[in-house]
């Protein structure tokens, strides 16, 4: 597959041949990669094609069965508590405290990742975000599309190096999935932040990601940038090369798609 | 040597944090408060009329007025105390924020300490509340123990304790559904505890079940301080021991379940 592990000796987030088995089941099969300092990668597949399990392996929340992580140069899950207060996760599946406020809640978690001065810190993250016009009201009482901008601006607390992201703007409408996608932007631009994001919007891919990981059935059928990607299947969009890889619409070996589009795949 | 101030001052932060997640939680409901208090003001009331009733005729109740009050009042230290524990971890499983905390640098040892620093304060908010109607009800003060009373709190709360990380530990592991293991894992051992009444009066076979129960020297401990006016080391001694014991296996229970749970994808699915 191209691009290599080999081909990125300084990056941030390195997988190589990560497992994960469950009894009869394997999730995961010896998925390898690397993301670049800098950089959003976005990690797709379909429904159970292995992308929350493995960044749920990244996270440390799930122990893999084989092989290695390595993020910011240190091994996970060994290290896991000298990773963790530099990397942040936000997902739509994962709530807060629904009676607590929103300053309540991110006051507890500037606490849990060490931020010096949690108020202050929580101020400036609700004028950046647009928070304050809900900031004391019980999370549990937010829209949709108000709690992702909480669960951002939990994930933003600690001011991450590495943004794992599951999903970060399902259920939102267009406009704010698209406010969502320009604070992650502008917050990388600042930062420098490394961004890995799994999801189902081909739009928010194309836009934010520079390099896009294929998975299905737990195994990386393909990667490289959108553009190359587009290119290599000869389609308009990456929702068309996302259905070619998920239904299997390409010959791998011969690099021909079912309906004759794709020039073939780079292995 | 800055280094561990270091972190020790970063787990003392997020122990913080935690506190102050349920205490925002606690403050902010009086009927959150209320309902601490409750049940041990309920129980300690019914025993409190019991002893009005059988003291004229009942030389124990005669010479040691508050043998049931104060029973019922210790009962509920150990009984609040686990609750505080397990109640303080589902909690976290309700609102879904366990995924959360665990991709936090939180360790487990904190989320541990957090959770007893909980039970602590509840216990203290709940038999608080049932002591000052025990003196206003009965003229019964619990502090009549005198310096005892603080060997016997110690024992039942670290009981409580054990068994709370015990039941975290089971519901972490088959879910909310064993969620009422935190309403009767308590009562098992209340018959062997010789709550109101000695150990003696229990068959053969239950007192050997009760020897290995900590909660049993505690109540006998009582007995002897309000019957017989003497504080009995060799029990307060033998219920730490066991207590340890009791607490190392709740505490090593609890991590297996987190274990279990990482290796199981469980973390971030966990919820109501």
């Amino acid at each position: 597959m191209s691009p290599s592990i080999a081909a990125f000796p300084h990056a941030v987030i390195e997988v190589r041949d990560l497992r994960k088995s469950y009894r009869r089941v394997e999730a995961v099969k010896g998925v390898s990669f690397a993301v670049r300092r800098g950089t959003t990668t976005a990690l797709l597949g379909g429904n159970g094609a292995g992308k929350t399990t493995t960044l749920s392996m990244l996270l440390g929340v799930l122990t893999p069965t084989a092989g290695t992580i390595r993020i910011l140069g240190e091994p996970m899950p060994e290290r896991r508590y000298s990773v963790l207060p530099r990397i942040n996760f936000t997902s739509p599946y994962v709530d807060l405290p629904k009676r607590l406020t929103v300053a309540e809640n991110l006051r507890v978690y500037a606490r849990l990742y060490g931020v010096g001065r949690p108020r202050a810190r929580v101020g400036e993250l609700a004028v950046e975000l647009d928070l304050s016009d809900f900031i004391d009201r019980p999370y549990g009482n937010l829209s949709a599309g108000q709690r992702t901008r909480v669960s951002l601006a939990k994930a933003l607390l600690n001011s991450p190096e590495v943004l794992l992201l599951d999903e970060p703007t399902a259920s939102l409408d267009p406009d704010v999935g698209d406010r969502m996608r320009t604070l992650l932007e502008g917050y990388q631009k600042k930062s420098g932040c490394t961004m890995l994001l799994a999801s189902h919007n081909m739009g928010e891919v194309e836009r934010m990601c520079d390099d896009v990981i294929m998975l299905r059935a737990g195994v990386v059928v393909d990667q490289g940038s959108p553009g190359a990607l587009l290119e290599r299947y000869g389609r308009g969009n990456m929702e068309e090369v996302f259905l070619d890889i998920a239904r299997e619409r390409v010959d791998p070996d011969h690099g021909a798609s079912a309906d004759g589009h794709a020039e073939g795949m780079v292995s | 040597m800055s280094g561990a101030i270091a972190r020790c001052a970063g787990s003392a932060n997020r122990i913080f944090a935690l506190i102050e997640r349920h205490a925002y939680l606690m403050l902010k409901s009086w009927p959150r408060i209320v309902s601490m208090m409750y049940y041990p003001t309920v129980t300690m009331v019914m025993w409190g009329f019991v002893t009005v009733y059988l003291r004229p005729t009942n030389n124990f109740l005669t010479d040691a007025p508050g043998l049931f009050i104060g029973a019922v009042l210790l009962w509920d230290v150990l009984f609040r105390g686990q609750l505080g524990v397990s109640l303080t971890f589902f909690e976290e499983m309700y609102s879904r924020n366990l995924g959360n905390l665990f991709v936090s640098p939180l360790r487990a040892w904190e989320l541990i300490a957090g959770q007893l620093s909980m039970s602590m304060l509840r216990t203290v908010i709940g038999i608080g509340g049932a002591c000052a109607f025990a003196w206003l009800l009965f003229h019964y003060s619990i502090f009549t123990l005198g310096i005892p009373l603080i060997a016997f709190f110690v024992n039942l709360i670290v009981c409580g304790w054990a068994i709370g990380l015990a039941v975290s530990g089971l519901v972490l592991r088959w879910g909310l559904g064993a969620e009422e293991l935190a309403w009767a894992a308590v009562f098992l051992i209340a018959p062997v505890s010789g709550v109101y009444y000695p150990i003696g009066v229990l068959p053969a076979w239950l007192q050997g079940i009760a020897h290995g129960i900590p909660t049993s020297y505690v109540f006998e401990g009582m007995r002897a301080v309000l019957l017989e006016h003497v504080f009995r080391t060799d029990l307060f001694v033998e219920a730490l021991m066991l207590n340890a014991v009791y607490l190392a296996a709740g505490i090593g229970l609890y991590l297996l379940a987190i274990r279990y749970a990482r290796e199981h994808g469980m973390l971030l699915q966990m919820g109501e």
